[in-house]
């Protein structure tokens, strides 16, 4: 059997709110399974059977380790439909689609729900490491003896837990600093991130007063629109907060043109195009195919003397690998960056992809590291991030994917032709990128 | 629901002892109830008598012509042949002994003549002497029973009238009493081969059925009675009540819809939804209502336009979208929910008033249209019915509404539920362009 093109339904997300706010008190799984059921609600799937749900989350509590599955049991799905964890950072909600479409186009499914979630607020603590190490002897001790001198062990300091970091285990540096390295080096301007964050919040509030997110969002406790959201920012509002990422003199990066911790969850319902033909449901856009990359942003290039150190292009951005993996998957579907009608370039930070757009446009980079004769060359900006994104809602890591994948279908249904990209940077140096295209 | 501390109290020992009134505990419908707890006596000569006792039969209840010892659940009086003042005579002397009988919660059905239809003088003022009497059996029947009056067409055959004396009969009436309802020739298909299977447990078997202002109140009591009943359901609410709207469309196995009513492009987007996911719509519940309370004299336009607009223009447009497109078929039937208030007026409440009234004309308007496409269209006036918007009333106020009707206490959502479910069927085509109030014989716009 050929294989076919998932065909994408529709989605459902929750508002997103900032960490430590509305959705302080929700569980992962609260907010999977809210987001499940409100899927299940829009598309009239109560006690059905789909193929399978796949979802993941960043920030992950060790009794999670059966989240997705949690969710289809405590949700009005049929408690038949199977479901599985994925992980890659924020990259985790593209890639579980990747995984559902794929089945999908081989045959193995019909249907399938895919997406993420995460919680800032609500992030798994562990104990101290120390403690951690007595702990797990004293379970494996024998005897009385044993387990006092364990308890001997014991010392004030210990009472003091890991908190999840959100800094590169490699490198030592948060996100935000990485990103502060790759807007220096591509010459990002101040003005041109804060520009960038404020057409995000005004897009995104246009959106939803012309009800665009009515049949993407559904509210959760309470909150009916994502609470990052300013639909009166301006750059000249955003140009006057304090620069928090990157030292002294130079330093581009703030509060506003960077994404905050945030909470929430998305989905986006698949199928092949017989199985929504059967149920009457939709099929807003397709999933056409999808590369990942990944990038070395740890070795070289940053001591002196160390391969690549004095090149403009030596080291690669934590946050880059997306502008590797879009040129291999344009060639690969004989497409040019010109060729899409949206893009979908997710927002982590509005350096990030301004820095992306210059290294596509940059023909020494296309040449020394794509190893591309030419430049993939600009786009056309006022088919970027049409409805705003990350910056405006708010990035709850494993819930990117899915909010993006479903607003893009949407928007390409809308339009009633053409194709879309999506580019998704992760941590660890990764990207995952993907192309969907209207259905006819 | 209802939390009615008078009536609670009134049924306890100590009440009886003092001699307190009883306020009475309705019998309400649950799935697998007998349609009567007792037998029912039929009486009359008119053309009915015999199908309505067949049918009483038919769902396992027992017929009786005699008035005994034994009380009755019901008492059901043909009097369609009634022309004389003979005939209103011998109405009495059926009627006098069968009330003595009546049963708790028991019910009165008087199946009568269309004065607009009466042959002379004499016939008219007779058919309209059963308006008046059965409103007064309704004020003096007591411990929860109703009467109510089935104006029935010269035209009409037995069977038109089934839904309603079913609906009537049942417990699922509870809240309906001193009504006059007109029953005309069936507009549309009288039934439909899926609800007919089981008219009684499933009435609504294989229909979609709309709902706005679903996601809680009486709008989530419609969804949940109409999917009891047998319908899939399409709830409707703003993007807002999302996280409700949800619950209930998971609740009833149905389809939520997030959408503004009141947008511009509300009936185009309903339309496609439905044409896209359904491709018909079998029932049409208008629900949605707001209210934005301020005296005439302090009424701003911004008041004034956003209760009109939801409550009435909305309604207007979405009927005329759905009425344009091909998805209202033979045996489609839309409720429209007003209010007593629209019948009576409310101080305060000049915008809401002028809508649930608007609502009135609209159906009337309508009805004589759509019917030519086998639709109909009703509305139902709910009186004072206990919902979260009555239990924040000041304790005065709500007491007055509560006890200010036959019944005295509030109705719950469920009994508007259930008379937009008899409406809701297809063989209930007899019932058209009519206001049902549901509102325990209030005494308010009587």
């Amino acid at each position: 059997m050929a294989p076919r093109k998932a065909a994408v339904i529709g989605g459902n997300r929750i508002p997103f709110a900032r960490a430590n706010g509305r959705y302080a008190r929700a569980s992962n799984l609260d907010m999977l399974t809210t987001t499940l059921d409100g899927l299940v609600a829009r598309f009239g799937l109560a006690d059905e059977r789909l193929g399978e749900v796949v979802a993941g989350a960043v920030l992950k509590h060790s009794r999670d380790f059966n989240l997705t599955r949690e969710a289809v049991l405590g949700s009005r799905l049929a408690p038949s439909t199977p479901a599985y964890d994925i992980q890659q950072a924020c990259g985790t909600g593209l890639e579980a689609t990747i995984a559902v479409a794929n089945k999908i186009a081989l045959g193995q499914i019909e249907s399938g729900v895919a997406g993420g979630v995460d919680t800032a607020s609500d992030a798994p603590i562990a104990v101290n490491e120390d403690l951690r190490k007595v702990l797990v002897a004293l379970n494996g001790a024998r005897s009385l003896s044993q387990r006092l001198r364990l308890l001997g062990r014991l010392r004030p300091g210990q009472i003091v837990p890991e908190i999840p970091q959100n800094s590169e285990p490699r490198t030592g540096l948060s996100m935000g600093e990485h990103a502060a390295v790759t807007a220096r080096e591509w010459g990002v301007s101040r003005e041109a991130q804060d520009e960038f964050a404020a057409a995000s919040h005004q897009h995104l509030a246009a959106a939803y007063e012309r009800g665009f997110f009515d049949d993407l969002v559904t509210p959760y406790l309470g909150l009916t629109r994502d609470d990052n959201l300013r639909p009166d920012s301006t750059a000249e509002k955003l140009a006057r907060l304090k620069p928090v990422f990157g030292k002294g003199e130079g330093a581009t990066m703030t509060a506003g043109n960077s994404t905050p911790l945030t909470d929430g969850a998305a989905l986006t319902l698949l199928g092949s195009d017989e199985w929504a033909a059967a149920h009457k449901l939709p099929v807003l856009a397709h999933f056409v195919d999808a590369e990942t990359a990944a990038v070395d942003y740890v070795h070289g290039g940053g001591a002196p003397g160390a391969r690549g150190a004095d090149h403009r292009y030596g080291r690669d951005g934590l946050l880059t690998a997306p502008v590797y993996a879009v040129p291999r998957l344009l060639a690969r579907n004989g497409l040019t960056l010109q060729d899409f009608d949206f893009y979908e370039i997710h927002e982590a930070f509005a350096s990030t992809v301004l820095a992306t757009l210059a290294a596509w446009e940059d023909p020494g980079f296309a040449k020394e590291r794509l190893g591309l004769d030419a430049p993939l060359g600009s786009i056309d900006r006022s088919r970027l991030n049409v409805v705003g994104s990350s910056l405006a809602a708010g990035h709850p890591f494993a819930a990117t994917g899915g909010r993006i994948v479903s607003t893009l279908a949407k928007l390409l249904h809308e339009k009633g032709s053409g194709r879309g990209l999506i580019s998704i940077c992760a941590a660890g140096g990764q990207g995952v990128v993907a192309i969907l295209e209207a259905a006819r | 629901m209802s939390n009615d501390r008078i009536r609670d109290f009134s049924n306890g020992a100590l009440a009886k002892r003092l001699g307190v009134p009883r306020v009475p505990v309705l019998r309400r419908y649950s799935p697998g109830q007998p349609l009567l707890p007792g037998p029912a006596f039929v009486a009359g000569t008119g053309r009915f008598a015999e199908a309505v006792a067949a049918l009483i039969v038919e769902e396992g209840c027992t017929v009786v012509e005699e008035i005994g010892e034994e009380r009755v659940a019901a008492v059901v009086v043909d009097l369609t042949d009634a022309t004389t003042l003979d005939d209103l005579a011998a109405a009495r002397a059926i009627l006098q002994p069968a009330v003595r009988k009546l049963a708790p919660s028991g019910r009165v059905l008087l199946l009568g003549p269309d004065p607009a239809e009466a042959a002379g003088v004499e016939a008219a003022a007779v058919a309209q002497a059963l308006d008046g009497l059965v409103r007064t059996i309704a004020k003096e029947v007591r411990a929860g029973a109703t009467a109510n009056l089935l104006v029935v067409a010269a035209g009409a055959a037995p069977a038109a009238v089934d839904s309603s004396v079913r609906f009537l009969l049942s417990a699922r009436s509870a809240y309906v009493d001193g009504q006059v309802m007109r029953v005309g020739v069936p507009v549309g298909t009288p039934q439909d081969p899926p609800a007919m299977d089981s008219p009684t447990e499933k009435p609504l078997a294989g229909r979609i059925a709309v709902v706005t202002g679903a996601a809680r109140g009486i709008g989530a009591s419609i969804a949940d009675t109409l999917a009891r009943d047998g319908a899939t359901l399409v709830v409707v609410d703003i993007p807002a009540a999302g996280e409700n709207l949800a619950k209930v469309a998971n609740r009833t196995g149905g389809v939520a819809l997030q959408l503004d009513i009141t947008a511009d492009d509300a009936p185009a987007r309903l339309v496609a939804f439905l044409a896209e996911r359904f491709g018909r719509a079998d029932l049409v519940v208008h629900n949605a209502g707001i209210t934005r309370d301020k005296l005439l004299a302090n009424m701003d336009a911004e008041r004034w336009d956003s209760v009109l607009n939801v409550n009435l223009r909305a309604q207007l447009r979405i009927t005329d979208a759905l009425l344009a497109s091909d998805l209202l078929g033979d045996g489609a039937r839309i409720v429209s929910v007003s209010s007593q208030s629209g019948i009576a007026g409310n101080r305060g409440q000049a915008n809401y008033v002028a809508s649930k009234a608007g609502i009135i004309g609209m159906v009337r308007a309508l009805a004589p249209v759509v019917a030519e496409k086998g639709v109909t269209i009703n509305a139902v006036a709910p009186g004072f019915i206990e919902t979260d918007m009555t239990a924040t009333m000041p304790v005065a106020t709500r007491e007055g509404g509560r006890r200010i009707n036959s019944l005295r206490q509030g109705g719950l959502p469920v009994d508007v539920a259930e008379t937009i479910g008899w409406l809701g069927q297809a063989a209930s085509g007899g019932v058209n362009g009519q206001v049902v109030r549901v509102c325990g014989q209030s005494m308010i716009g009587a």
